[in-house]
């Protein structure tokens, strides 16, 4: 037991405490706090791993746009039932899942050809295959960060379907309201009007919020950051700017919200068609031309995740249906 | 125990833990709450596997920025179609009536 792993230690019991009270507590409400906590820790763990893209990342999406998301879903359920849920199989089961997992946990720390291998020596062969090919692929890319280089560039069909289920996800969600005008979602809408600091401070973090976007779009070639990260701080800076009634409703039959809300996906095929007819093969850059290719459909992939996920957070019968 | 080991074992117990309030919990927030911490942990897992040589893995941060994105999607389509099947349910028990 070192003293370095103390901040680990704190981090994992905390952890713990939050997702346990994020599936425990008493209240739904406590509940879905703990749940935002929970993220902003998982956050601070993926920094101490050095991985700043995924803290980033997370403390955006998983922690803000998610947790306003649940809270902003559970006003409009009814209040929560507590009923015991404990099937007949319930032993049975539980006892299956913890022996797999405990052989999965055994396999990962103590299987010497997976594991001690990257650990003990970086330059042994035995570190993974897909990692090395990729660490020597990164100069030749188009951008020097090598988390974008395998987003944009390596895996960049990875990141052309996803986008597709950012539409996929936001075409289910307009299914689930009846087209036409209907009477009672309107009532559920608003936030209270009393909320004096926090609209005074959503003008001062909106702003903020933009500025800090293209910042980290525009960084993301060569340090962590870029699209998904940009996006979803937009995304935010939409949701509060909504939330406090300083926005209008996002109408879909608005041309170019619909325009915006496809054109990375939209962008991306087209980048990817044409490479497959006048170039080496289907979304292989031409090597000249990839960074700027990559930072063309990281813009237009921002504006797309931007305005996808805000309609998927805050989407109403006003913002999708008319 | 180093910090690695130490993280893929929390990976795997907060997986086992929202795991069990999957199993065991009913109101359908908090059971999207336990799918969302699951895959919490699923993301720690690789991400110290990511972390176990000098420079981290970006192939595998890569899959968890996906994997992120992809989650907040799931999660947002799910809570419509809660919300959806709870309107539902009250208008079959006969309107405004919550407890069965």
């Amino acid at each position: 037991m070192t003293p370095e792993l103390l901040p680990d230690l704190t981090l994992s019991l905390l952890l713990l405490i939050m997702a346990w009270g994020a599936l425990y507590a008493p209240q739904r409400s406590d509940a879905m706090t703990l749940f935002i906590a929970f993220g902003v820790v998982v956050a601070l763990i993926w920094a101490r791993l050095d991985a700043p893209d995924l803290a980033l990342a997370e403390a955006a999406i998983g922690a803000g746009l998610t947790g306003v998301l649940l809270m902003h879903a559970a006003r409009a359920l009814p209040d929560e039932l507590h009923q015991d849920y404990r099937t007949a199989s319930y032993w049975g089961a539980l006892g299956f899942t913890v022996v797999a997992s405990l052989m999965f946990l055994v396999h990962l720390l103590y299987d010497d050809s997976l594991f001690n291998a990257g650990l003990l020596d970086t330059e042994s062969d035995l570190t993974p295959r897909l990692r090395t090919l990729a660490d020597a692929a990164v100069p030749e890319s188009g951008v020097e960060h090598p988390v974008t280089a395998v987003l944009l560039n390596f895996r960049a069909w990875d990141t052309l379907l996803e986008l597709l289920v950012l539409l996929f996800a936001l075409g289910g969600l307009r299914q689930l309201f009846p087209s036409g005008q209907s009477d009672d979602s309107a009532t559920t809408a608003s936030w209270p009007e009393s909320m004096t600091l926090m609209s005074a401070w959503t003008r001062v973090l909106a702003p903020l919020l933009v500025v800090t976007g293209g910042y980290l779009l525009w960084r993301g070639s060569s340090a962590p950051g870029g699209a998904f990260q940009a996006g979803s701080l937009l995304a935010a800076a939409a949701v509060i700017l909504r939330l406090t009634g300083l926005l209008p409703p996002l109408r879909w039959s608005s041309l170019w919200l619909r325009l915006s809300v496809v054109a990375g996906a939209l962008f991306f095929l087209a980048v990817a068609a044409a490479t497959a007819i006048w170039g080496d093969g289907w979304l292989t850059y031409p090597g000249a031309y990839s960074g700027l290719l990559i930072i063309s459909i990281e813009i237009f992939a921002t504006l797309s995740i931007a305005i996808t996920l805000s309609l998927l957070v805050i989407g109403e019968q006003e913002d999708l249906r008319s | 125990m180093n910090a690695i080991e130490l993280y893929l074992t929390l990976g795997i117990a907060v997986f086992l833990l929202s795991l069990h309030g999957l199993m065991t919990l009913y109101d359908p927030i908090r059971r999207l709450i336990a799918v969302n911490l699951m895959g919490a942990g699923t993301f720690l897992v690789m991400v110290s596997l990511a972390r176990r040589s000098e420079v981290p893995d970006p192939v595998l941060h890569a899959l968890v920025v996906t994997g992120l994105v992809v989650a907040i999607s799931a999660t947002a389509f799910a809570l419509r179609l809660i919300i959806a099947g709870s309107k539902n349910d009250k208008t079959d028990s006969g309107g405004g009536n919550r407890k069965p």
